[in-house]
C-alpha cells in the first residue's frame, strides 16, 4: 500500500468530518426563530420613547436613530412606494434612520408579508399595506399593537383622522396600522363631454351605461379619434374585484352599513347568488363594448392613463384621479373633471326572495332622489404596520417613520399630488381646501373632487371592504377568477354567480363558519 | 514476551487503515450524497407532504394540518375541476371518432407488445401506464378543444409546449440550415439570431405586450391601416394564447438554432461530398445524411425544451395576467396564484401534477430516443 496516498485520504476524512461537524454544531446564530417561538405582541407601552420625528431628535450621543436601519415592504412604485423613498433621506436626516424601502408587485404583497412573519424569517420590520389584511396578522401575533405610541404621540394628529379611516386600521379596539392614504371609489366623469351632449352626470349605473354609449366613439380630446365611453381597469390579478363590487354595493345594500354586502348576517352565506349581483355583473360586462378594445387586460394605471389623455367620457377611480387631472405636464383634462359619488340603483336586494324590488321608504331609507346609493370605500388606503417580531429599536424607528409620513405637514403636501397615489384621509384635508388650490386645483374641481370624498364618507350606506379572515382569498383570488373568466365570456351570469357563491362558501367552511360570521358582523358593527 | 507489542502495532495500524480504506469511498461520496438529499430529496418530500395539507395562521407563525388527498380531489372533482382541467362539451360525434382512433392506435401498440416473445411485468405497467395517461389527456383535450369546451391550465399548458417546440425546431433548423451555407454575413446573423434567448423573460414579455398593443403599441399604424384598431389579442382567448405562443417561439427559437449549427457544422464533410459527386440533389441529402446526422442531437434538444417548456410562466404572467378568464394561465401560473393566496396545499398538488406530466412525457420521449438509438445500431 502507498503509505503517501494513505496519509492523504485519512487527512481528507479527518478534514471532511471537522468541516461537518463545524456546520452541524456551529450555534445557529443567525438562525431565524422557530415560528412557535415568534416574540408575543408587545403590550408595553413604548410610548414615551416614540420621537417627534417632526423635530430633529437630537440627542447628545447624537441623532435619536443613529445606525438603525428600517427594512419597509411596500408594492412597486411609482405610486405610493415614491412618497416613502422620497421622504426617506429627509427622516434620515432628522433622526439617523435609514429607511429601506423593498418593493413587490401588489399581487404578491400578502403572501410576502405573510410568510416573512409566519416563518419567522423577519426580513421586514414594517410595511406598506391593505389595512384589511391585519385581520389575518393581528391575531396571529404578527404585527405590533400601535395603540399606546398612537395615543402619546400628539404631531400624528389621530384625531384628525376620519374616523372610518381610525376604525378601518383598527381590530379588536387597537389600532394596528396607520393610515397614509384614504381611498373611496368615486366615478368621474368629462364636464365638458357631456355639457355637450345635454347628458346629466349619472346617478345610477343605467345612467352610467347610457353616458357611456351616447359618448362612446365620439372624439373627446380633439384628435381627430373615436374615443371610449367608459374605461374600467378589468384586468385579471389586478383591482377588477373593488370594480365590480362598486357596483354591486347599491344594488345589495340599502339598510344602512351594519347591514353588510358580502354575507348575510344570519348564517355568512354569500350575498352573491341573487339578482341584485347578477345585475351588477351584468352592468359590469355591459360597460365593455364602451371602453377600449384591450379593456380586459388593463389595469388602473392604464384606464387612468387613458382619462387624463382626455380618451373616456367616465372611469370610476380612487382619489387618484383628482390630482392627476390637475397636472399639466401630462392630463389633457385641466379643469374638465367632475367627481360624483359612484352611482346607485332604484332597485335594491330583497333578501328573502333574493330578487331586485324597487326603493321606496322602507327598502331604501338612505336613498337620495329614489336611488340608493352605497359608496364602496375599496381596499381602505395603504396603511404602515410593524412587524411585532422586528428589534425593539428598528420597531421605534419605524413608528416614527410611519408616524412621520402620517403627519399633516408631509401628508398634506403628499395627498394633493397625483403621482403620490395617496389620497385625502385627514378630516383637515377635506376642510382646508387651501392646499389643493396651490397645488394648482381651481376652486370648482376642488369642491367637486372634495365633495365627491366627502359625500362618499359621510353617507350612512357606506360599505367597508371585507375585513374577515382570509379576506384576501375570497377577493382577490376567487372574484378575481370567476370574474376574469365571466368577462372572458367562459362564464355565464348564472354561472358566474354560481360558481363564486360554491367558491366562498368552501372558503368559509375552510376557515370556519360561525368564527367567519362572529368576525364579519364585528367589523360592519351588525348584531 | 518484548516482541509482542511491536506486532501488535502494525496490527492496529493495519487495521485503521484497512478501515479507510474500506469507508473512504462512502466518506468521499457522503457530502455530495447529503447535498443532492438537503436540495432535493427533502424539498421534493416536504412539498409531498405540503400537498396533503393545508396551510393555516396561527398564533406566532402557522400550522400544516393533514387533509389527505384534498387538495388533489379540489383539483380533480371540487372547486378547482374546470380551473384544471377545464370545461368538458358534451360528446360529439367527431370527439368519438378521434378518441376511437386514439384508442385503437394505443390498442395496437399494446397488442404489438404483448405478441412479443419478450414480455415483462414491468414493461407490462409502464405501457399500460403510457395507454392510460395519453387515453386520458386525449379524452380531456377532445373534450375541451371542441366548441363549447374551454381549455383548463393542464390542457393550456400542452398546447404551449407542443405547438412552441414544434415550431421552435422547424425554425431553428431552417434558420440554422441558412446559417451554415457559405452566404454572405452569416456570422453576423448568427449572433443576431442568438438575441432573443439572452433576454430575460420578463422583458420578452413586456416587449410582446406592447407590440400586441393594437391601441397604443408601435404597430398601432398597421393595425390602423388593416382595419384592426377597435381588435385585441387578448379578448379572444386562441388570440391571447398565439401572442403568447409567438413571443415563446421568438425567445427560444434561438436554442434550438445554435445546437442544430453545431450539429450540423459537426458532420463529417465526406459522405455530403461523396453523395454530392453521386448526383444526390439537396434534399435526397438532407434525407439521408444530414437528419440522421442531427437526429440525436435533435432528440436530447427536443427533450431539453420539453422538460423547460412544461414551467412557462413569465409570458402569460406578463403579457396577459392569465387572462382573458383562465384561458392563458399555465400549470406554473396555476400554482403560482395558489401560492399567492398561500393556499399552499393546492400549489403544491398543481406542482406535483406538473411533475407528474414531465416525468410522464419526459419518459416516453426517452424511451423514443432509446428506440431510436437502438434502430440506429
Amino acid at each position: 500500500m502507498n503509505s503517501k496516498s494513505t496519509l492523504v485520504k485519512l487527512l481528507s476524512i479527518l478534514i471532511i468530518f471537522g468541516v461537518l461537524t463545524t456546520a452541524c454544531g456551529a450555534p445557529a446564530a443567525t438562525e431565524a426563530p422557530p415560528p412557535t417561538e415568534a416574540p408575543p405582541v408587545a403590550t408595553e407601552a413604548p410610548a414615551t420613547e416614540a420621537p417627534a420625528a417632526t423635530e430633529a431628535p437630537a440627542t447628545e450621543a447624537g441623532l435619536m436613530f443613529e445606525g438603525v436601519t428600517v427594512n419597509l415592504l411596500t408594492f412597486v412604485g411609482p405610486q405610493v412606494a415614491e412618497p416613502l423613498q422620497r421622504r426617506g433621506p429627509d427622516f434620515t436626516a432628522l433622526t439617523g434612520a435609514t429607511i429601506n424601502v423593498i418593493t413587490v408587485p401588489n399581487s404578491e404583497l400578502y403572501q410576502k408579508a405573510l410568510t416573512d412573519m409566519a416563518t419567522g424569517t423577519n426580513a421586514y420590520d414594517a410595511f406598506l399595506f391593505a389595512p384589511s389584511w391585519i385581520v389575518d396578522f393581528a391575531p396571529a401575533g404578527y404585527i405590533e399593537d400601535l395603540t399606546p405610541r398612537i395615543e402619546a404621540d400628539a404631531a400624528l394628529e389621530w384625531d384628525d383622522v376620519a374616523p372610518f379611516f381610525r376604525d378601518f386600521n383598527s381590530y379588536d379596539g387597537k389600532v394596528y396600522s396607520i393610515p397614509l392614504d384614504g381611498d373611496m371609489h368615486m366615478v368621474y366623469y368629462r364636464i365638458d363631454s357631456l355639457e355637450e351632449a345635454g347628458l346629466e352626470p349619472p346617478k345610477t349605473w343605467d345612467d352610467y351605461l347610457n353616458v357611456a354609449k351616447t359618448l362612446h366613439g365620439t372624439d373627446l380630446n380633439g384628435d381627430g379619434e373615436a374615443d371610449y365611453g367608459s374605461c374600467i381597469s378589468k384586468a385579471p390579478a389586478q383591482q377588477s374585484y373593488w370594480w365590480i363590487w362598486s357596483i354591486a354595493a347599491p344594488y345589495i345594500q340599502s339598510q344602512g352599513n351594519t347591514q353588510g354586502t358580502f354575507f348575510n348576517t344570519e348564517d355568512m352565506t354569500p350575498l352573491v347568488n341573487n339578482a341584485a349581483f347578477k345585475r351588477a355583473l351584468e352592468v359590469y360586462k355591459e360597460t365593455g363594448p364602451y371602453g377600449p378594445p384591450d379593456e380586459s387586460n388593463q389595469g388602473v394605471g392604464d384606464t387612468r392613463g387613458l382619462f387624463i389623455s382626455g380618451r373616456c367620457a367616465l372611469t370610476m377611480d380612487w382619489g387618484d384621479i383628482g390630482p392627476l387631472a390637475i397636472d399639466p405636464a401630462n392630463s389633457k383634462v385641466i379643469d374638465k373633471v367632475g367627481a360624483i359619488v359612484t352611482p346607485g340603483s332604484t332597485e335594491v336586494l330583497d333578501r328573502e326572495t333574493g330578487e331586485l324590488v324597487p326603493c321606496d321608504a322602507t327598502t331604501c331609507p338612505y336613498a337620495v332622489d329614489g336611488v340608493n346609493h352605497a359608496p364602496y370605500a375599496s381596499f381602505g388606503g395603504w396603511a404602515g404596520a410593524i412587524n411585532a417580531a422586528a428589534d425593539e429599536k428598528a420597531k421605534d424607528a419605524a413608528y416614527a417613520f410611519l408616524s412621520y409620513m402620517a403627519q399633516p405637514e408631509q401628508s398634506n403636501a403628499d395627498v394633493v399630488v397625483g403621482a403620490t397615489g395617496y389620497n385625502p384621509f385627514r378630516i383637515s384635508q377635506f376642510e382646508d381646501q387651501q392646499a389643493w388650490l396651490d397645488a394648482g386645483f381651481s376652486q370648482a374641481a376642488a369642491d367637486s373632487y372634495l365633495s365627491g370624498i366627502k359625500d362618499s364618507l359621510n353617507s350612512p350606506n357606506m360599505v367597508a371592504d371585507l375585513r374577515i379572515p382570509s379576506n384576501q382569498k375570497y377577493i382577490q383570488v376567487e372574484l378575481d377568477r370567476i370574474l376574469a373568466e365571466y368577462v372572458a365570456g367562459d362564464l355565464t351570469t348564472d354561472e358566474a354567480a354560481q360558481q363564486l357563491y360554491d367558491a366562498w362558501e368552501a372558503i368559509t367552511e375552510e376557515v370556519g363558519r360561525d368564527a367567519q360570521l362572529e368576525s364579519y358582523k364585528a367589523t360592519i358593527g351588525a348584531k | 514476551m518484548t516482541t509482542e507489542p511491536e506486532d501488535s502495532q502494525p496490527s492496529r495500524l493495519h487495521t485503521v487503515i484497512s478501515t479507510a480504506e474500506r469507508l473512504a469511498g462512502s466518506i468521499f461520496i457522503l457530502p455530495t450524497v447529503l447535498a443532492l438529499l438537503l436540495l432535493s430529496i427533502f424539498p421534493l418530500l416536504a412539498s409531498l407532504y405540503v400537498s396533503l395539507a393545508r396551510f393555516k395562521i396561527a398564533r406566532g407563525g402557522f400550522t400544516l394540518n393533514f387533509v389527505g388527498l384534498d387538495n388533489y380531489q379540489k383539483l380533480f372533482l371540487g372547486s378547482e375541476r374546470t380551473h384544471f382541467l377545464g370545461s368538458f362539451a358534451p360528446s360529439t360525434p367527431v370527439s368519438w371518432i378521434v378518441f376511437g382512433v386514439v384508442a385503437v392506435a394505443l390498442a395496437i401498440f399494446l397488442a404489438r407488445y404483448l405478441l412479443k416473445a419478450r414480455v415483462s411485468i414491468g414493461g407490462l405497467i409502464g405501457r399500460l401506464f403510457l395507454i392510460l395517461g395519453l387515453g386520458g389527456l386525449t379524452w380531456m383535450l377532445v373534450h375541451t378543444l371542441w366548441s363549447g369546451g374551454r381549455l383548463g391550465t393542464v390542457s393550456t399548458t400542452l398546447v404551449y409546449v407542443f405547438v412552441g417546440i414544434f415550431f421552435q425546431y422547424i425554425l431553428g433548423l431552417s434558420l440554422a440550415m441558412l446559417t451554415v451555407q457559405n452566404l454572405p454575413g452569416r456570422r453576423f446573423f448568427r449572433v443576431v439570431f442568438l438575441l432573443p434567448m439572452m433576454i430575460t423573460p420578463v422583458g420578452v414579455a413586456y416587449m410582446f405586450r406592447m407590440l400586441t398593443d393594437t391601441s397604443k403599441g408601435p404597430f398601432t399604424p398597421i393595425w390602423q391601416a388593416l382595419g384592426l384598431v377597435d381588435f385585441s389579442w387578448v379578448n379572444n382567448a386562441w388570440g391571447a394564447r398565439t401572442a403568447i405562443l409567438i413571443a415563446d417561439i421568438w425567445q427560444w427559437t434561438p436554442f434550438m438554432f445554435i445546437v442544430l449549427v453545431a450539429a450540423l457544422e459537426s458532420q463529417p464533410v465526406e459522405p455530403l461530398e461523396a453523395a454530392t459527386v453521386d448526383g444526390a440533389n439537396h434534399w435526397q441529402i438532407f434525407q439521408h445524411i444530414t437528419w440522421p446526422a442531427i437526429l440525436p442531437v435533435s432528440m436530447t434538444l427536443i427533450l431539453i425544451r420539453l422538460i423547460e417548456a412544461f414551467k412557462i410562466v413569465d409570458l402569460p404572467n406578463v403579457m396577459t395576467n392569465g387572462g382573458p378568464g383562465t384561458a392563458t394561465q399555465s400549470l406554473t401560473y396555476h400554482a403560482f396564484i395558489n401560492w399567492r393566496a398561500l393556499d399552499l396545499g393546492a400549489s403544491a398538488a398543481v406542482a406535483y401534477m406538473l411533475l407528474f406530466l414531465v416525468t410522464f412525457f419526459g419518459m416516453i420521449f426517452v424511451n423514443l430516443i432509446r428506440q431510436r438509438t437502438v434502430e440506429t445500431l
